[in-house]
């Protein structure tokens, strides 16, 4: 599968993530930008997150941007599912 | 060698000296006397109107032997506005001076731009009780060859006096002073109040520059800082920026999660059995610290009842304490806004102090010794209740010692207040990265998640369990918040030491190695 249209979740606020998605070309791939305060500390688990939710949905050719400011696990698992599931045209949302 | 809260500390450290480890708060204390001996502040002689005024800083500086290798000492009243102390090192380095000792009785943002001395040799040892920001992150890279020494307000005096920091140059910023260096922060535009923390540096600095923005009649009152121990005064445009100074009033933070720590830390003292007519407080200027005394003046009136002192960093808001008649007297040796340089200056019961009767340990009895209640802030806190307030989560130095350890040890009640976890980061730890102060000093941690008591004290305990309040093992706690927040992953660090951190009583209470840049 790949995003039908861009979409985004989330907040700049502090403990929260704003997670940004496009549609990439045909056999693009993914393209992940992650940046985090926490990045040392916590930047890998943040990747795998980021990995196992795309892998759930059988996302590719997605471009995805997220910026994290400390959110806690639950949060960026939220985010995640609600920016992937406004960009498939699943679930309704601001953009 | 090991101390006595298993941190490894060198023997002797190249351009610092030997090292004696920690051994307990007042293990030192108990004998009653000190070892080191002190120094002898030096002798001077001045002639019958001999005039004292300069036409610069520069002018000033090139009259008091600026050498390579020399001490130059500043106190950090001015806070984040401070602008001399950059103009000093400035002109020291255009004169060619290298390998200077910096001594600041703390270090601010606003110091920023010395980095670049730091770099090139012009300045080589620091002696600071904080260092914060671009400063705090070089320094935890590995910028200086010798490791940084952070010590405690009190510990700074001490160290003065037994000649460990040995002052050749003391710059005083004074908000007005006469031709004679009689000097006071408690009137002019860029008032800041106390000037507590230069009075020690006045004393045993080989030479004393007074520099002022207001310069007024002979006398200058009153004498925060007396002539006798003035060389020179210089007058210029501006000592600092006074927005960054001190401004109106400090308010009580509107954060939810502070405020609900707040009201709980007022809960454990009301109920701490502390809370007794007569009793000292002290918190400090931050978010949930100051905000414990909102709650406690409201106990206060409902309860009818009436303290003896203040004690510390003063605000805004201890003035307004002091004038609902709800303490005695205010002890003032660093001030935070505006309208208490005001109360400062006008209210006879607030009462500037200088660092050694504030918290020096080796005298015969310092102010802290006398606080019955003290709330503090922690960056980190262990399960043994140790508290780290200079180094962040990121391993870099942003903080300061200040009266942390000085207040604690003194302390009947010790109530630490910090949140379970900041972005995403636990505050609790099995480990704190740097300890600060021990956790022998430290009574009760208040978060949002539970209140822990330190097990040495169980009748603290049974008072706030009886209390009905939320009391957790500080062990479970530890565990509850890493389960919300995951396990950070660790820092990396090398073996080399880019700082100590000197317990009050000159002791080495924790190294901090050169954090690995990633």
């Amino acid at each position: 599968m790949k995003p039908k249209i861009a979409a985004q979740s989330g907040t700049f606020e502090s403990s929260d993530v704003i997670i940004l998605i496009e549609p990439l070309p045909d056999h693009s791939g993914r393209k992940l930008e992650i940046s985090s305060t926490v990045m040392q500390q916590f930047g890998e688990s943040f990747k795998r997150i980021v990995v196992d939710m795309l892998d759930q949905f059988e996302l590719t050719d997605i471009h995805l941007i997220a910026k994290d400011k400390g959110a806690l696990e639950p949060t960026i698992k939220a985010r995640l599912e609600t920016a992937i599931k406004r960009s498939l045209g699943e679930q309704e949302g601001t953009m | 060698m090991l101390n006595s809260l298993g941190r490894e500390i060198p023997e002797y450290i190249e351009g610092i000296g030997k090292l004696e480890p920690f051994q307990g708060a007042l293990t030192k204390l108990r004998k009653g006397w000190m070892d080191e001996p002190t120094i002898p502040a030096p002798n001077r002689a001045y002639l019958p109107h001999q005039s004292k005024l300069c036409t610069s800083l520069e002018d000033a500086i090139l009259r008091s032997n600026p050498h390579n290798g020399m001490t130059v000492s500043f106190h950090h009243h001015l806070r984040n506005g401070d602008i001399l102390l950059v103009q000093t090192l400035t002109i020291l380095h255009n004169l060619g001076i290298r390998e200077i000792t910096l001594a600041s009785s703390s270090l601010n943002e606003c110091h920023d731009p010395i980095l670049t001395y730091l770099k090139d040799g012009t300045v080589t040892r620091i002696f600071s009780s904080g260092i914060r920001s671009q400063l705090g992150r070089a320094i935890a890279l590995g910028v200086l060859d010798i490791p940084a020494v952070i010590h405690s307000h009190g510990g700074r005096v001490r160290s003065i006096h037994t000649g460990k920091i040995h002052i050749d140059l003391a710059i005083i910023a004074a908000s007005a002073a006469d031709c004679e260096g009689n000097a006071t922060g408690s009137h002019g535009k860029s008032a800041f109040g106390s000037i507590g923390y230069a009075v020690i540096d006045a004393r045993y600095a080989k030479q004393v520059i007074v520099v002022t923005d207001n310069l007024v009649n002979y006398p200058c009152i009153p004498l925060s800082i007396s002539q006798n121990f003035i060389d020179l005064v210089v007058v210029v445009d501006s000592i600092g920026d006074a927005s960054q100074i001190a401004t109106g009033t400090t308010r009580i933070t509107n954060s939810p999660m502070d405020l609900r720590i707040a009201k709980l830390a007022a809960d454990v003292i009301e109920h701490s059995g502390f809370f007794e007519p007569g009793f000292s407080f002290q918190v400090g200027a931050g978010g949930a610290s100051l905000a414990v005394a909102k709650f406690i003046r409201e106990k206060m009136k409902v309860k009818g009842l009436k303290g003896s002192f203040m004690l510390g960093g003063i605000t805004s808001y201890c003035v307004d304490m002091l004038n609902d008649g709800l303490f005695e007297t205010i002890f003032d040796v660093q001030s935070f806004d505006a309208v208490v340089s005001n109360s400062l200056l006008n209210n006879r019961r607030h009462i500037e102090i200088q660092a050694a009767l504030y918290a020096n340990p080796f005298n015969s009895g310092c102010i802290t010794n006398k606080i019955d209640v003290v709330v503090l802030g922690a960056l980190e806190i262990d399960v043994d209740f140790n508290v780290n307030v200079i180094t962040g989560s990121e391993g870099n130095i942003r903080g300061a010692s200040g009266g942390h350890s000085d207040t604690s040890s003194g302390a009947k009640l010790t109530v630490v207040v910090c949140p379970s976890f900041r972005g995403r980061i636990p505050i609790i730890k099995k480990r704190v990265h740097t300890i600060v102060t021990p956790g022998e000093s430290v009574h009760v941690l208040v978060t949002e998640r539970g209140i822990c008591v330190n097990p040495a004290y169980k009748e603290l305990e049974e008072n706030l369990r009886r209390a009905g309040l939320n009391v957790k093992d500080i062990h479970d706690l530890e565990i509850e918040v890493d389960e919300i927040t995951g396990i950070p992953a660790p820092l990396e660090y090398t073996d080399k030491i880019v700082g100590i951190v000197e317990y009050r009583d000159g002791t080495i209470i924790d190294v901090i190695h050169q954090l690995k840049e990633k």
